[in-house]
């Protein structure tokens, strides 16, 4: 602008009180920069609740215990069977004392390393169905709800599927294929997936027609891409709340499967696979503790990551973050 | 919660306002309906079917296997149908259920007609089933009423620990303390017993712990939900009274979601308990499903995978139906696919 044009339109004021404001940069800065960090907030926001910290912190360290513990020292082995050194008989039904922390099994085997043996089994487990489940779930979930052709085909799949007893399934599979970890990690899968999917795709309808995504459609935008890059990360809460719990539910169903004996081979120790040793032996109140601890460890676990899991997914949600 | 809370209600959104519809609409709808839940039924029944055809062929000789010959074994398959090829198995199996015979027992007991053996379970998993849900439907509504009326005070955060431990722990853990710790207190029988109105009560009560938990957690959820709303604040401002608000207006829309879910809960107690029913040694179906799987008992578990199958979708249809019944602005006719 030039100043003869200014003098022309202001007639009576002085030109000279008037100065353009020169650029400073780092106050252009200062007003458009904010601090705000999606993953920064999510994790203040997640602290704020004490509970949820707190168990937190309790099941990083026991997660970091059950990892390391067979490479500390004067650790037991999970699966040999222990013998009175003076007499030589199997120490069956031994009580907690300061060599076995937890007592024996009925076959003298050293509860204390059975039960973190046995989270480790059942924690891997968890995190596998919840990885799959998850990968499965997303993608279906994101097709079924994004691309329009296959939405028929796909709500008729899913509803035969939907209609089959989830035991049915599970026993099936289980009893067709050898009980081993894998084979129940897919037996778990094979339907786990269908409520993350149809979650998926309910959201992706809500917001699957709003400007935003109107405007990249119009501008070429591959689907892929709006995909990961418009709609996924709306889901980010959701996804983060279903995979923490798929670990509560993934024990769950290992438990029950046990049960119903077609849990995994006694010589892998897992959490179900205590339990059910316990279950049997609990009529007699001096040999409680054999079903007492592993149930307690198991709540312990289950309850923390359900709680974990929700404080997790209400925090990840921005609009939780003001 | 609240994510969990919007998956509830995702569904309910896809739900368009309209003004009315006559019973040929709601004919044609349920017609719709229905051959669209036979298909499916069709489907499900014919994969389970195929799916026990891959199971071995020693689970259908029981115990005896060892002592039959390979020829005597050649003819009990052959005579059970096993030896024809698959479809023609199928086709046999669906003019027999037309006729409404289910067929007899192979393992589970020899030659007995597998109606009698279901007949003569599933009214132990009704009794119970419906006693629970009783009992959850008061408390647990009870429990969410009282749950929102004190958010984030004392009564709402115990609730909420109460649901956290039920729905994360699993229940057979919870089922066991229960079974071990409360028969000793209160000189209960541990197992139960047909002439002993005493023994019905535990397993009712811990068979009501988890759906109560449910209850108490939505109804608690869609009360919030509703308190929140312009028109609680236009009562109020009118100068209504609390309890006036709660009864006639936040209850009322509050079950409306609730009420879909009440036909599943119903039909679902015919599918029984299989942990609460080995643990008492009731003689329900619970563990019917399982049992007649291992013992590759074929006719028990069609008949059973008929009847789980069409619980399931006769429940949605009527949950669908009542919800919409009860609050005039949903259509089902509108409504997504998936169902």
């Amino acid at each position: 602008m030039s100043n003869t044009k200014l003098n022309k339109s202001i007639d009576d004021i002085d030109p000279l009180l008037f100065d353009f404001a020169s650029y400073d940069e780092s106050r252009a800065e200062r007003a458009g920069y904010s601090n705000y960090s999606y993953w920064q907030s999510t994790f203040q926001v997640f602290l704020k609740n004490k509970v949820a910290a707190a168990l937190l912190i309790l099941i990083i360290v026991l997660v970091t215990y059950t990892v390391l513990q067979p490479y500390l020292p004067n650790q037991k082995s999970p699966t040999k069977i222990y013998n009175n050194p003076v007499t030589g008989i199997q120490l069956r039904n031994h009580a907690p004392d300061k060599e076995f922390l937890f007592g024996t099994n009925s076959i003298g085997q050293d509860l204390w390393s059975r039960i973190w043996s046995g989270t480790r089994t059942s924690l891997e487990i968890g995190m596998l169905v919840g990885i799959w489940q998850g990968l499965i779930g997303i993608t279906v979930g994101c097709l079924w709800g994004y691309v329009r052709k296959l939405d028929g085909i796909i709500t008729e799949i899913y509803n035969v599927l939907d209609n089959i007893p989830n035991t049915i399934i599970m026993v099936l599979l289980a009893y067709i294929l050898r009980p081993s970890i894998f084979t129940l990690v897919f037996a778990m899968c094979i339907t786990n997936w269908l409520s993350m999917a149809r979650f998926v795709r309910n959201q992706i309808i809500i917001i699957r027609d709003r400007e935003y995504n109107l405007a990249s459609r119009c501008l070429g935008t591959p689907i892929g891409r709006i995909i990961t890059k418009n709609l996924l990360p709306y889901l980010v809460s959701v996804i983060m709340l279903q995979l923490a719990l798929a670990i509560p539910m993934a024990i769950g169903a290992e438990v029950f499967l046990t049960y119903i004996g077609l849990g995994l081979p006694l010589n892998t120790p897992s959490l179900g696979n205590l339990i059910n040793e316990g279950r049997v032996i609990m009529m007699s109140p001096s040999l409680r503790y054999q079903l007492i601890f592993p149930a307690v460890v198991l709540s312990v676990i289950t309850i923390s990551f359900y709680v974990i899991g929700n404080t997790f997914a209400d925090a990840s949600d921005p609009r939780n973050h003001v | 919660m609240l994510i969990a809370y919007i998956s509830g209600l995702c569904d309910d959104l896809i739900v368009f306002y309209k003004d009315k519809w006559g019973w040929q609409q709601l004919l044609k709808y349920s017609l719709k309906r229905l051959v669209k839940s036979m298909v499916t039924l069709f489907i499900v029944i014919s994969v389970v079917f195929l799916f026990m055809r891959l199971m071995p062929e020693e689970g259908y000789f029981g115990q005896g296997y060892e002592k039959l010959d390979l020829v005597q074994r050649e003819a009990i398959l052959t005579n059970l149908g096993l030896r024809d090829p698959w479809f023609v198995q199928l086709g046999h199996f669906y003019k027999d259920l037309f006729h409404g015979d289910l067929g007899t027992s192979i393992t589970y007991r020899p030659k007995v007609a597998v109606a009698e053996i279901i007949e003569s379970k599933i009214f132990y998993s009704l009794y119970f089933g419906l006693a629970a849900l009783v009992i959850a439907l008061i408390a647990g509504i009870s429990m969410g009423i009282l749950m929102a009326r004190s958010k984030n005070k004392f009564w709402d955060k115990l609730g909420n620990g109460y649901i956290v431990f039920i729905s994360a722990v699993p229940a057979a853990v919870y089922y066991l303390f229960l079974q071990l710790y409360v028969t000793d207190i209160f000189n209960l029988p541990i197992l139960f017993n047909k002439s002993n109105p005493v023994s019905f009560i535990l397993p009712a009560l811990s068979m009501a712990l988890g759906p109560t938990a449910g209850y108490a957690m939505w109804m608690r959820r869609y009360m919030v939900d509703e308190l929140n709303k312009d028109y609680i604040k236009l009562a109020r401002a009118k100068g209504l009274s609390n309890k006036v608000i709660m009864r006639k207006h936040v209850l009322r829309n509050a079950f409306v979601p609730m009420a879909q879910y009440l036909p599943a809960s119903i039909l679902y107690t015919l599918v029984g308990s299989i942990y609460i029913e080995s643990l008492y040694s009731i003689p329900g179906t619970g563990g019917l499903l399982v049992d007649t799987i291992q013992r590759q008992d074929n006719p028990i578990v069609q008949a059973l995978v008929l009847i789980y199958a069409s619980v399931g979708i006769i429940s949605l249809f009527l949950g669908d139906m009542l919800m919409a019944s009860f609050d005039p602005r949903i259509n089902l006719d509108k409504q997504g696919g998936i169902r």
